[in-house]
């Protein structure tokens, strides 16, 4: 089974929120809510400043405090590629893992079920990108198998400097960022 | 099945299973489109090929449908403008179809000018009220007496309809008050515009210069997927802009520039080039003429003196000019496209123009490709009637080199004087107008002068407001219009086409202006039956099959050469036939015939230069009630240096109110402290602060620029109203 994971290169990245736009349509996601968002980080002082700008979501953990603090199990690892989910039905909207993610990338749905990104597995089980990926103008996100070495997303970390989000929270998440 | 649960389930899968279902067999990519849709018949997903009209830009966008719903909209992958791929606003567009101030049904002024009271009319009340009134005015003042305002392709009908009415006043603020700086000082060097999409081949580029351009917050599509492109194959970007924009963050060089100054950089570069004798000799003995003299001039500026006047170190504008030649001819200096900043803006864009022409990149690859476009020829309408009277927008050619587009701020000034004679009807169609001029007195002031004012729209924007008459205008996924063939890389026809019907009683502007012209008249200029036959019969002509574009969305010309060395000719309608590095016209209209400096007014003592620019997801100030857009941003913020901020007390988040030299005070708007911005200038995003209280989602959120730009330099060689030209203190007590 592949280990889906995002490689997303925030030297091309503009922050235009186009992910998110794309997200919000295709999951039909409220309005409020969001389930990917922008960060813009500025170090240094003007004129001499360092910009990053990220797109950001749920990281797919390989090591989920989400999933561990879970008291009903709708919060669960899928065996489809690895993808982090929630059952919405078993969800009880007890916020145990909002709390617990620390990446903030869950909410609870008016419906009153915690939501988050899914990688549009419904497109992704299509052979489909998600559809973040698909729609980024600049073409700075990559999706793929993390296992896989010929893949895209395996052969850009071998040739680019990168980070993660927090490495030293241990969640082991599966989004890369280049630098 | 999977553990995403079963309400999930069919709320996402449901439609892939009908989406198989219908296109089994047929392996066909789209269903017709505009065929009338029962709903309840149709299942799962109908993809139907429109383009975007969420800006000016006209992406190829497919639209899905399901179950007889709008969904989403994506990019048309056969599109070459998007390439498959939209911008947010474009993924946004369906939120134009959902917003819940569209207008409805059309309305009539009640009581006062502005008051926003209306009654609700049936179409043909509407349309004999404006013929009424259409038909007074043609008979006291003559038809030349009503104006049209018409920003982007929808408003076509409704300039052949003034046509046919016959009257030569029609104007769009894209040129005084944006890009016709550009266009005019790219004319005068080149003999031809920039044009929109801009012939620019980032692309390719290996050197990308950006002068106040802020691409990736200036979201047009194609360009900024061409700048990631770039980036990607590791062009050398330079940026030079006070603010610390998202592309200056991609730049190998940022040049903080001192607004106001950018003149002055330009002909350092230029001397550097010249005197180290950097520039493309060959191209320039072969295609330019006057460069002796213009060498001689140039070669006087030094970036000793430059840095004087801007702030940018000597050293860094040689090795930048060095930079720049080291890649010609595939160094790309953008254009940009709001020009409009100081009053000297066509000499700049000249400056601009001539540095291109040194490095030779006009014509050449990773340079200015030569455009071309899918030729289709017009409907074969009656002969519009002969005009009596010249144009009010520049009387007596008073901006000699305001060519090919008229000034819409001299429209204005007519419509308060009377002279050259007096404009009575405004027909205004998708410009807020409110937002998009500068000094809204006089925009009001000449309001008061009308006998008739008209606002086509989708949304009660701010100068809908002022309207005595509001016709509400199909969203783009609703209607035809006309066809798209945009001079691009390689040529193209694209169609718009209805996705879905109409919510309410608005109605597209081809049977708007068809209807108006049964009411006039004027029914002979419109012997087709409706739009598709209109579209058909243009198509036929060019031996184009309606169906087939129906289905594609997109049919591409057959390839041309877009580069001098590859054969694309290069012609110059210059009065030489070259490249004008001097220009005799312009000195014999008594200006520079090589651009100069001038010094421009810098903000007194506790002032702050007003400057704006845009989102990636809002349009002028025309997408700010969207729901998909406005979750994304709702208001506006003032960026203010971080330094400033401290020392004036005020903090990220704190709302504060601007005040301009002329007293004017803005709504309050959020504070954005920041090290991305030098500490004479504040900046906030254009489009916000609106005052329609019918768009309700966006009543007073943020500030206007636009509402404290009471001062602009008008521009001696075209008219432009520059508008960076404002100075605010902030007032922290709100």
């Amino acid at each position: 089974m592949p280990r889906y994971g995002m490689v997303i290169d925030t030297k091309k990245c503009v922050g235009c929120q186009d992910c998110v736009v794309a997200c919000k349509t295709e999951n039909n996601i409220p309005e409020g809510y969001n389930r990917d968002w922008i960060v813009t980080e500025v170090k240094g002082k003007f004129p001499t400043v360092q910009m990053e700008i990220r797109t950001e979501r749920c990281n797919h953990c390989s090591n989920t405090p989400c999933v561990s603090c879970c008291p009903t199990g709708a919060s669960h690892i899928h065996e489809f590629g690895g993808i982090v989910l929630v059952d919405h039905e078993m969800c009880i909207g007890c916020k145990a893992c909002v709390e617990a993610c620390p990446y903030d990338a869950r909410y609870i749905h008016p419906d009153g079920y915690a939501d988050k990104c899914t990688f549009c597995i419904h497109r992704v089980e299509k052979g489909q990108n998600p559809a973040c990926v698909e729609v980024c103008p600049t073409h700075c996100m990559y999706f793929g198998d993390l296992d896989d070495p010929n893949s895209e997303v395996s052969k850009l970390l071998q040739s680019r400097k990168w980070h993660v989000n927090l490495p030293d929270a241990g969640t082991e998440p599966n989004i890369f960022y280049l630098i | 099945m999977n553990s995403i649960s079963r309400r999930r389930f069919l709320k996402i899968s449901g439609a892939t299973i009908a989406t198989a279902a219908i296109l089994t067999g047929a392996g066909k990519t789209f269903v017709k489109g505009a065929e009338k849709i029962n709903r309840e018949k149709v299942k799962g997903i109908q993809k139907i090929p429109t383009y975007c009209d969420l800006c000016f830009w006209k992406c190829g966008a497919i639209a899905y449908l399901k179950d007889g719903e709008l969904w989403k909209v994506e990019g048309n992958p056969l599109d070459p403008l998007s390439k498959g791929r939209l911008c947010p606003r474009g993924t946004g567009g369906v939120g134009a179809y959902y917003d819940e101030d569209r207008l409805k049904t059309p309305l009539i002024r009640k009581n006062l000018r502005g008051e926003e009271k209306w009654v609700e009319v049936t179409w043909d009340e509407a349309f004999e009220f404006i013929a009424d009134k259409m038909n007074k005015i043609k008979n006291q003042y003559g038809p030349e007496s009503v104006a049209l305002f018409s920003h982007g392709i929808g408003g076509n009908f409704i300039k052949h309809l003034l046509r046919a009415y016959g009257s030569p006043n029609e104007t769009a603020p894209s040129f005084a008050q944006c890009r016709g700086p550009r266009e005019v000082g790219f004319e005068l060097t080149f003999g031809d515009v920039v044009g929109s999409p801009e012939r620019t081949d980032i692309e390719n580029t290996k050197c990308l210069v950006l002068i106040g351009s802020h691409l990736g917050e200036n979201m047009h599509n194609t360009q900024v997927q061409e700048f990631s492109h770039a980036i990607q194959k590791g062009a050398s970007i330079i940026v030079v802009d006070p603010r610390f924009s998202v592309a200056a963050g991609k730049a190998k060089y940022y040049l903080p520039i001192k607004p106001g100054t950018d003149l002055a950089l330009l002909l350092a570069w230029m001397g550097v080039i010249v005197r180290e004798k950097l520039y493309d000799a060959d191209y320039i003995s072969k295609y330019g003429y006057g460069f002796d003299k213009f060498a001689a001039e140039v070669s006087q500026y030094t970036p000793e003196w430059a840095y004087i006047e801007t702030g940018i170190e000597p050293e860094i504008i040689v090795e930048t000019a060095r930079e720049m030649a080291r890649y010609k001819p595939a160094t790309l200096v953008h254009p940009g496209r709001h020009a409009t900043w100081y009053g000297d803006d066509t000499q700049r864009s000249r400056a601009i123009a001539l540095l291109n022409a040194l490095l030779g990149s006009w014509g050449r690859k990773g340079g200015f490709y030569v455009p071309y476009s899918y030729s289709i020829p017009k409907y074969p309408y009656p002969p519009y009637p002969e005009l009596k009277r010249e144009p009010v927008d520049n009387p007596e050619g008073k901006f000699p080199f305001a060519t090919g587009e008229q000034i819409s701020t001299g429209i204005r000034e007519a419509t308060i004087t009377g002279k050259p004679y007096p404009i009575k009807g405004w027909f205004i169609y998708g410009t807020n107008l409110m937002q998009a001029l500068p000094n809204r007195d006089e925009t009001i002031k000449a309001i008061q002068n009308l006998d008739l004012m008209v606002v086509v729209d989708v949304v009660p924007s701010e100068i809908a407001g002022w309207a005595d008459v509001v016709l509400p205008e199909s969203v783009y996924l609703e209607r035809y219009d006309d066809l798209n063939t945009s001079p691009f890389r390689e040529g193209f026809v694209g169609i718009r086409q209805p996705v879905i019907d109409e919510p309410n009683n608005q109605k597209p502007n081809w049977w708007i202006a068809k209807k108006l012209a049964e009411k006039l008249g004027l029914e002979n200029y419109f012997p087709w039956k409706d739009a598709e036959e209109y579209l058909d019969t243009r198509l036929k002509l060019a031996g184009i099959s309606l169906d087939e574009l129906k289905k594609t969305g997109i049919i591409k010309a057959p390839e041309k050469p877009i580069y001098f060395e590859d054969g694309a000719e290069a012609e110059f309608a210059t009065p030489s036939g070259k490249i004008e590095f001097y220009s005799d016209q312009l000195a014999q209209a008594g200006f520079d015939p090589i651009p100069r400096y001038t010094k421009h007014e810098q903000p007194p003592e506790g002032y702050f230069r007003l400057l704006y620019g845009r989102s990636p997801v809002h349009t002028f100030s025309k997408t700010q009630s969207n729901p998909l857009l406005r979750d994304m941003m709702s208001e506006n913020e003032l960026w203010i240096n971080s330094d400033i901020a401290a020392k004036l007390g005020i903090r990220n988040g704190q709302k504060v109110k601007l005040k301009n030299q002329d007293g004017v005070i803005s709504d309050p708007i959020k504070v954005k402290a920041t090290e991305r911005i030098r500490k004479d200038c504040v900046y906030m995003v254009h489009g916000f602060g609106q005052k329609s209280r019918q768009l309700r989602s966006t009543y007073k959120k943020g500030a206007s620029d636009a509402e404290l730009i009471t001062k602009y330099n008008t521009d001696p060689l075209m008219g432009g109203t520059a508008m960076n030209v404002n100075f605010v203190t902030i007032e922290s007590e709100v």
